[in-house]
């Protein structure tokens, strides 16, 4: 059973500092949904509130419709996967994971019976028995998963569980968290600091920075369609051209930047006279054909073969470095360094965005 | 280079006159133990015997202070740490402006000078002991555990709060999170971590408790204990049985110090081995061949 | 007892604790970050009401509560307890008096005796703790800094062998060493340097020795605790510079190891001067120490009120030592207490 998770205007304070700034959400169930942000921006404080661990200075967080203020954690509905994971070092596998129905009064018989359930669903079959010590980083992940799961909570909260573990690990356990939600069916509300993993393995995800909820949506959306410089700059890899505004209007705005006139999509607000910046994936620049006037032209000044795709590395007027990515398909063979080139891209792929915007 | 030498020398001369300063008069008591003349000596050895261990344990006073000691050692085990542990547990939820008068007052009665637990121990259970109308109250043994467990609790406390140092509070966060109560939370998670703090406490009060004279002396009243019936022999002069009974806690003291260093290593070798399958496991998840 | 005495004793306690917890309380109202759990909701009311039950038991019956009431017995004459309270009672210095001048009546003459026997206690104490420290410290620098990890742990080993013996028996064993018939005796008359034996005990030297000996740990463990935890590398540098050894111990190593001396000064002074057996064990017939005449205004005058001031003096006096170690040394009270 999955819940949906409603968060109302929720901030949260401590003395002068503001962790997390009027935040809402309306998480639906049975989504995975992931809170992206850099450290320290507070999506760790807004996971503990929604746990039951803090409670919001203002606003409510409701839990399938019900409202979760002045209920403590150990009764709310919902589980926590905590970033150090925090199993018990005194108990067995079988123990920790079965910790949860004893608590709730569970017979031992029924009790192991789950344990050995669970302990197929995360794929640690037979190692019950073992303690917490003997484990490896990726059996403890699992272990963890398998403890909150038995107490069959309706959202399954997870604090960058995959942080401390070896990079080859994070690929495999990406996919195993994945397919446990599907199978599972639960809400999964998962952070993280790395924009690959919310992207992923997510059915949305909100991007926070400084307390502030900057956008919420699908990978999609939130990759191609930036509504804050933030989002734009921290989600994927990003060319950042600043400038002023010359004229907005419809759906296209010009920024007169150092490199010259660049148009691209008109972001939210954008007026003219605006400081602004023209955001331009390094996929979407091209080189520009024989015959077709270049919008930026510049020096290459490095590139990188990387196998299935070329990263050049431009100088552009006023020193600005301007990361081009090619894919083969692109591909013109080796470019020599110092060599000008003309790149070119369709206004709709760029987006214009105001400095400083935030919600 | 000399003077490193002149160190060396001047520095072993140091300890062995340290150590012989602080066996030599045990060496002597051992040995006048085992000496044939009644009047405690240690030299010269005029023959050998054993005839004061014997003396010794038929020594009924003797035997019944030990009986008594044996006792209040328990009670006061009983008492002080729980008392130590509640007071540790609070030393982390007190109100901090108050922290310090707290630690202040509960660490005072380590610092107060023996006598003086008894003197107020007595002094108040008397009056006690009337408002009640109970003489129950005023009972040596009683007043002993008390005024022992004053100081001793502080013992326990000192030794939980530093096991509670490395408690790792995230534990208790998870219990709550999967549902447990705060109690739960407090007999599943917290006991069992002090586990190994509450059998040092134990053992740590029970000896001090043992060993206490200068408190059990004023709170004793009509009963006797082993310290007191010790220093009533001493006083009146008395045979090697005395230096018997320092050679026979020495022997077992030496034997549970031994029994403990055993269990200790047996531990540390399971707790190895445990951390080597962690490691074989961690090298088999990432695919690395198995050496270990 | 006197109403006036049942207030300060019951009731200081009480106020003290009222006031820390409105302050709590008002504290708590005025919070402006997330409501933190209160301390019922923290532990459940089990173990709320252990906690409670047990620290309030400790603090007030058994630390708080007795140590006033001897305080106020100390200022009341000795009256059979069916009197107290009553008419007959009054507050009065007459304890202190006798302590001073021998008698509750006149204080003609000073009470040389118990005078003497104090000042000398301290005064002894004082030299023993020095004694102490100097016995001890190369002891404790050598495990601390210098000693390989065996060697440091088959000394502390065998430092520690010692003290598992009763303090009493301990004070026997000296007995016997400085007895007239003792090993000491025996050998400096064996070696000619004696004719008759020495009274070491008559002269209070055994006592001395005896209580040198027995507190030797108290200051060991303290100052190896607070040597160890120095930085090696500072006194390699020290020595690099070209400082000689003793301006290193002395400005290098003793200055960072004050919390572990004044500590171990105050518990050797502390337990010296308020040691009651090895005293009773190796004080001769003339020797005076502090406590044991504690002990008899109790148990052999049975004036309890009496024994209650000079307790309290005895208690003042360790006060006061710990003041002055914590003024001298510049150190607070928590560092010494372990």
């Amino acid at each position: 059973m999955s819940a949906d998770v409603d968060l109302d205007n929720v901030s949260i304070r401590f003395g002068d500092f503001t962790a997390v700034r009027q935040a809402n959400l309306k998480i639906k169930g049975g989504e995975f949904f992931s809170i992206l942000g850099p450290s320290g921006c507070g999506k760790t404080t807004l996971l503990r509130a929604i746990s039951g661990f803090l409670d919001p200075s203002e606003g409510e967080i409701r839990i399938g419709g019900k409202s979760m203020v002045g209920i403590g954690p150990n009764l709310r509905p919902t589980a926590l996967i905590f970033q150090n994971l925090a199993l018990f070092p005194l108990m067995t596998v079988a123990e920790n994971i079965g910790y949860g129905l004893r608590v709730r009064g569970v017979a031992k018989a029924d009790r192991s019976a789950k344990v050995k359930d669970l302990l197929n669903l995360v794929a640690l079959p037979d190692q019950g028995a073992k303690r917490i010590s003997e484990l490896s980083g990726g059996q403890k992940q699992r272990v963890a998963i398998a403890r909150a799961l038995a107490v069959e909570p309706q959202v399954l909260l997870l604090d960058e569980p995959l942080s401390a573990l070896d990079l080859r690990l994070r690929q495999h356990m990406r996919n195993e968290l994945r397919s446990i939600q599907r199978r599972v069916g639960i809400t999964f509300i998962y952070i993280t600091h790395d924009q690959g993993e919310a992207l992923t393995m997510s059915d949305r995800v909100a991007v926070m920075n400084a307390g502030v909820i900057e956008q919420v949506g699908d990978g999609r959306s939130v990759y191609d369609d930036p509504k804050t410089t933030f989002v734009a700059s921290f989600v994927g890899e990003n060319n950042d051209f600043e400038g002023t505004v010359v004229s907005a209007d419809g759906a296209e705005a010009v920024v007169d930047t150092a490199l010259g006139r660049l148009k691209g999509r008109r972001g939210e607000g954008v007026k003219t006279g605006d400081k602004a910046s023209l955001f331009i994936r390094p996929e979407r620049l091209r080189i520009a054909s024989n015959g077709e006037t270049p919008v930026i032209t510049a020096d290459v000044s490095s590139q990188a073969f990387e196998g299935n795709a070329t990263q050049l590395f431009l100088r552009g007027p006023a020193d600005k470095m301007i990361s081009v990515s090619l894919s083969r398909r692109d591909d013109l063979g080796p470019i020599a360094t110092g060599q000008k080139l003309g790149l070119s891209f369709a206004p709709k792929d760029a987006v214009v965005l105001a400095t400083g915007s935030t919600r | 280079m000399s003077s490193s030498l002149i160190w060396r020398v001047m520095m072993g001369f140091y300890i062995t006159a340290f150590f012989g300063f602080l066996f030599g008069p045990l060496i002597v008591m051992g040995m006048s133990a085992f000496n044939t003349p009644q009047y405690p000596q240690a030299y010269p050895i005029e023959g050998l015997t054993l005839e004061w261990f014997g003396v010794l344990f038929s020594d009924r006073g003797l035997m019944e202070g030990l009986w008594n000691s044996l006792i209040i050692g328990v009670m006061v085990v009983a008492l002080s740490v729980p008392l130590g542990l509640a007071g540790a547990l609070v030393m982390t939820q007190v109100y901090s402006r108050a922290r310090s008068l707290y630690y202040l007052v509960v660490v005072s009665p380590v610092l107060t000078p023996g006598v003086i637990l008894g003197i107020s121990t007595v002094i108040f259970w008397r009056d006690v002991a009337d408002w009640i109308g109970s003489e129950r109250v005023y009972n040596g043994m009683f007043l002993s555990t008390l005024g022992q467990s004053t100081y001793i609790s502080a013992y326990c406390m000192l030794i939980f709060m530093s096991r509670l140092q490395r408690y790792d509070r995230g534990q208790e966060e998870a219990a709550l999170d999967l549902g447990a109560s705060p109690t739960q939370v407090f007999f599943h998670i917290l006991l069992p971590y002090l586990k190994p703090a509450v059998i040092s406490a134990a053992v740590i009060a029970f000896l001090s408790s043992f060993e206490n004279y200068n408190t059990t002396t004023f709170a004793i009243l009509a009963d006797k204990t082993l310290t007191t019936v010790l220093a009533g022999r001493v006083r009146q002069g008395t045979t090697p049985a005395i230096s018997a009974l320092a050679v026979v806690i020495i022997v077992v003291s030496i034997i549970g110090a031994l029994l403990f260093e055993i269990a200790r290593r047996a531990e540390a070798n399971r707790e190895q081995a445990r951390t080597d399958a962690a490691t074989r496991a961690e090298r088999a998840e990432l695919g690395e061949p198995v050496l270990v | 007892m006197k109403p006036l005495s049942a207030i300060l004793i019951f009731g200081l306690p009480v106020v003290v604790i009222l006031g820390f917890w409105a302050m709590a309380l008002f504290d708590r109202r005025n919070a402006t970050g997330p409501r933190t759990a209160t301390f019922i909701e923290r532990n459940g009311w089990p173990v709320s009401i252990y906690l409670i039950l047990g620290v309030g038991i400790w603090m007030l019956v058994l630390i708080v509560l007795p140590q006033l009431y001897m305080v106020d017995y100390s200022f009341h004459p000795k009256l059979p307890s069916s009197a107290r309270g009553g008419p007959r009672d009054f507050y009065t210095l007459q304890n202190y008096q006798y302590f001073l001048f021998g008698s509750t009546q006149s204080t003609a003459e000073w009470n040389v005796t118990h005078l003497n026997a104090f000042w000398m206690t301290i005064v002894i104490s004082i030299f023993i703790t020095i004694l102490n420290f100097v016995i001890c410290y190369p002891m404790a620098y050598f495990l601390a800094q210098v000693g390989t990890p065996g060697q440091v742990r088959t000394y502390m080993l065998l430092l520690i062998i010692p003290y598992w013996v009763n303090e009493l028996l301990r004070a026997f064993a000296f007995g016997i060493l400085f007895g007239t018939g003792g090993v000491i005796n025996k050998l400096l008359i064996g070696a000619g340097l004696l004719g008759t034996p020495i009274d070491f005990i008559g002269r209070d030297i055994a006592l001395y020795a005896g209580l040198t000996y027995a507190y030797l740990l108290l200051m060991m463990f303290p100052l190896y605790n607070a040597i160890e935890a120095l930085d090696h590398n500072q006194v390699e540098a020290a020595r690099d510079l070209g400082a000689p050894w003793w301006h290193i111990h002395l400005n290098v190593v003793m200055p960072f190891a004050k919390p572990g001396i004044a500590s171990g000064c105050t518990l050797v002074f502390m337990l010296a001067a308020g040691a009651l057996a090895a005293p009773l064990v190796l004080g001769g017939p003339k020797s005076l120490w502090f406590t044991p005449i504690v002990y008899d205004r109790f148990y052999q005058a049975f004036n309890w009120n009496q024994g209650s001031a000079y307790a309290l003096i005895l208690l003042l006096t360790c006060i006061a030592f710990v003041l002055l170690v914590m003024r001298l040394f510049k150190v607070s009270f928590s560092e010494i207490a372990r």
